[in-house]
């Protein structure tokens, strides 16, 4: 025969041993990562540039007297430190993103589309407004769309995100009570003991006091503490709810809620981050509601986390719309223009939040996404993620503890009773990761024991859903059994279980070079 | 001397018209490694139920509340240095502050050591 000699071993040998300790501290394509002041020094430079001659100092006497100490890099080795940092991170392009009151859903890529259109990408807010027609006409849109699915005659767009959509409505809120004449006397906002953090410290920022309604055993407003509060009512300014609450529950009160804070005086301030679970089902302006913010990184699906800006269009009124910030867009027999100060059309704002008028890029992904769902498809979004929480709630209760009694809506809460003495929600978190999921939003709700908090939204399908809870049903029958290696997950992430304690008592902020003689001596 | 509890985890240490304050063992277990603790500084007068200090673990921050009403003599400023003394003797090195009572009637309306831990058995 011809010989081939070129031939080699391509079927894996059977090693005895399982692990394996590289020189570089890499783990095969999951390459070991040092600080980037580790990886380049001061004394070289990834850039040639001749030394420049003949130069004339015009700094005064404030001339650099030591070197920066900023590492020299090639361009290779920036890129690939960041390149490498990159693939430690984890998104919802990568797999399912189980966080509580979250709502990371799936961001399509015909958003993405949409927003890369020149019209919207090449366009600058200073540029005239005639020029511009088309993308005051999409935000004119976008605020119809978001004033019909919320019942409500009004919307600020320009707020950058959830907290600064609820210090918008707040902002309204004292901008009505002054105009009142109120201003200094109605100071009392109820919030509930399951609120966001960001409610209470969206009410202190605007100075008022905040008054903690507590929770009933079903998870909902105490209605006998909520009216104990309303016994004095001429102090009141309003309450800020969520509505599903963190306890993924529908307060079932709401209407009663609202009725008794309108005859206390006040205003209903609502917390739109889990307008997912009642998009296209629930007008808010229905129950009441004066103020609601829109999270069009959640609900409409925008990117969220790290992924790209927020947006908080804040819905109003009828007794708080004069009071909107500028700028915002009207029609007139000329075509659209923004309204930007706080005079004519606008002389009853509460003031200005933002340079410019909102997230361009986040209108028009939203409202790409609505035009792809249409109001139906809504609807559909709102009633698949509540089906897909309660399908996760359904199987995972026989291992784990459901926080209440009944169906969910679009969330569904754990709270620790399930696990053995020693064991505790965040190493069941920790383990997760071991299995390649994000873990969910724990410790939280505050008015849950250990609770975990699991929003799948509805764009995953049922058999993501089953790989997620077929991972879960495990760790959570370790959890039970005490499994004490627990303890010690992740494993096989790039970095082990961190001290938390350590770092939060003795946090090291700053990097330190190992010699800085060497730099003094510049 | 005697002690005293509050159903916010509080407790109260008389010696005759002074009380030293902390939070209990079993508070500083669930809130699990203490990270920060800020306490009141003498001269500082609360009422009964008033935030008084504030105590910090890598889960939550939590506000302690005055036991009962007076005028801090004494803040314990070794806890901002070594906030883990909370977790390991909450209810002796541990402490926050000493109070000058105002009114030894309001330690009628807490729980003594037996009661308190009724209380925690029920949590």
């Amino acid at each position: 025969m011809g010989m081939q000699t070129i031939g080699r071993p391509t079927a894996p040998v059977v090693s005895e041993s399982g692990s394996v300790q590289t020189v570089s501290g890499s783990k095969g394509l999951l390459q070991h990562e040092d600080l980037i002041f580790e990886i380049g020094d001061a004394e070289k430079t990834g850039v040639d540039l001749p030394v420049p001659s003949g130069r004339a100092d015009r700094l005064g006497g404030v001339t650099r007297q030591h070197a920066t100490g900023l590492p020299g890099l090639t361009e290779p080795e920036a890129v690939r430190h960041y390149m490498r940092l990159s693939q430690r991170n984890y998104a919802i392009d990568l797999g399912l993103f189980p966080l509580g009151s979250c709502t990371m859903k799936h961001n399509p890529r015909l958003n993405e589309k949409a927003a890369r259109m020149p019209g919207f990408a090449d366009i600058h807010p200073m540029q005239p407004q005639r020029t511009v027609q088309g993308a005051l006409e999409l935000i004119n849109e976008l605020a119809t769309w978001l004033k019909t699915l919320t019942g409500m005659p009004a919307v600020a767009m320009s707020p950058k995100a959830g907290a600064h959509g609820e210090l918008c409505g707040l902002l309204a809120i004292r901008q009505a009570l002054i105009s009142r004449g109120e201003g200094e006397t109605r100071k009392r906002v109820l919030v509930p003991a399951s609120a966001h953090g960001t409610n209470p410290a969206t009410a202190i920022q605007c100075g008022f006091i905040v008054d903690e309604i507590a929770a009933d055993a079903r998870g909902r407003v105490d209605m006998a503490d909520l009216k104990g509060k309303l016994e004095s009512t001429d102090d009141i300014a309003g309450i800020m709810l969520t509505n599903p609450n963190t306890c993924g529950l529908f307060e079932t009160d709401i209407k009663e809620i609202a009725d008794l804070i309108h005859a206390a005086g006040g205003y209903f301030y609502c917390d739109g981050a889990n307008f997912n679970a009642i998009v296209g089902r629930v007008r808010p302006g229905d129950l009441g509601v004066d103020a609601m913010h829109i999270n069009l990184h959640k609900t409409f699906s925008t990117p969220h986390g790290g992924g790209g800006p927020g947006s908080g269009p804040t819905v109003l009124s009828d007794a708080l719309a004069p009071f909107a910030p500028v700028p915002f867009v009207v029609k007139d027999a000329d075509g659209f223009h923004l309204v930007e100060d706080v005079e004519g059309e606008g002389a009853e704002a509460f003031g200005r939040m933002v340079a410019f008028h909102g997230q361009m890029g986040m209108f028009v992904r939203a409202l790409t996404y609505m035009l792809s769902h249409g109001a139906d498809g809504l609807k559909q979004v709102a009633e698949d993620a509540v089906l897909n929480a309660n399908y996760i709630q359904a199987r995972l209760k026989d291992v784990m503890t459901p926080a209440f009694e009944g169906y969910c809506m679009h969330e569904a809460l754990f709270s620790d009773a399930f696990t053995a003495d020693g064991i505790e929600t965040i190493d069941i978190a920790k383990a997760l990761i071991d299995e390649g999921y994000h873990p969910m939003t724990m410790y939280f709700p505050l008015v849950v024991h250990g609770a975990m908090l699991i929003e799948p939204t509805e764009t995953e399908s049922k058999q993501e859903l089953d790989r997620f809870c077929d991972a879960l049903r495990v760790v959570a029958e370790r959890a039970a059994a005490g499994d004490e290696a627990l303890k010690a997950a992740p494993y096989l992430a790039p970095k082990t279980r961190l001290d938390e304690t350590r770092a939060a008592r003795k946090p090291i902020l700053k990097w330190t070079p190992p010699a800085p003689e060497a730099i003094a001596a510049e | 001397m005697s002690t005293y509890f509050t159903e916010d985890h509080e407790w109260i240490a008389v010696d005759g018209d002074i009380g030293t304050v902390g939070i209990t063992q079993y508070a500083a277990e669930q809130l699990g490694d203490v990270v920060f603790v800020e306490v009141p500084e003498a001269g500082a007068s609360f009422g009964k139920g008033d935030d008084m200090a504030v105590v910090e673990s890598v889960k939550a921050a939590s506000d302690v509340y005055a036991p009962i009403a007076g005028e801090v003599t004494e803040g314990n400023g070794d806890l901002a240095d070594a906030p883990e003394t909370v977790n390991e003797d909450p209810e002796g090195r541990g402490w926050f502050c000493k109070l000058k009572i105002a009114d030894q009637g309001e330690l009628s309306g807490l729980m003594d050591a037996a009661a308190y831990k009724t209380y925690c058995d029920g949590l």
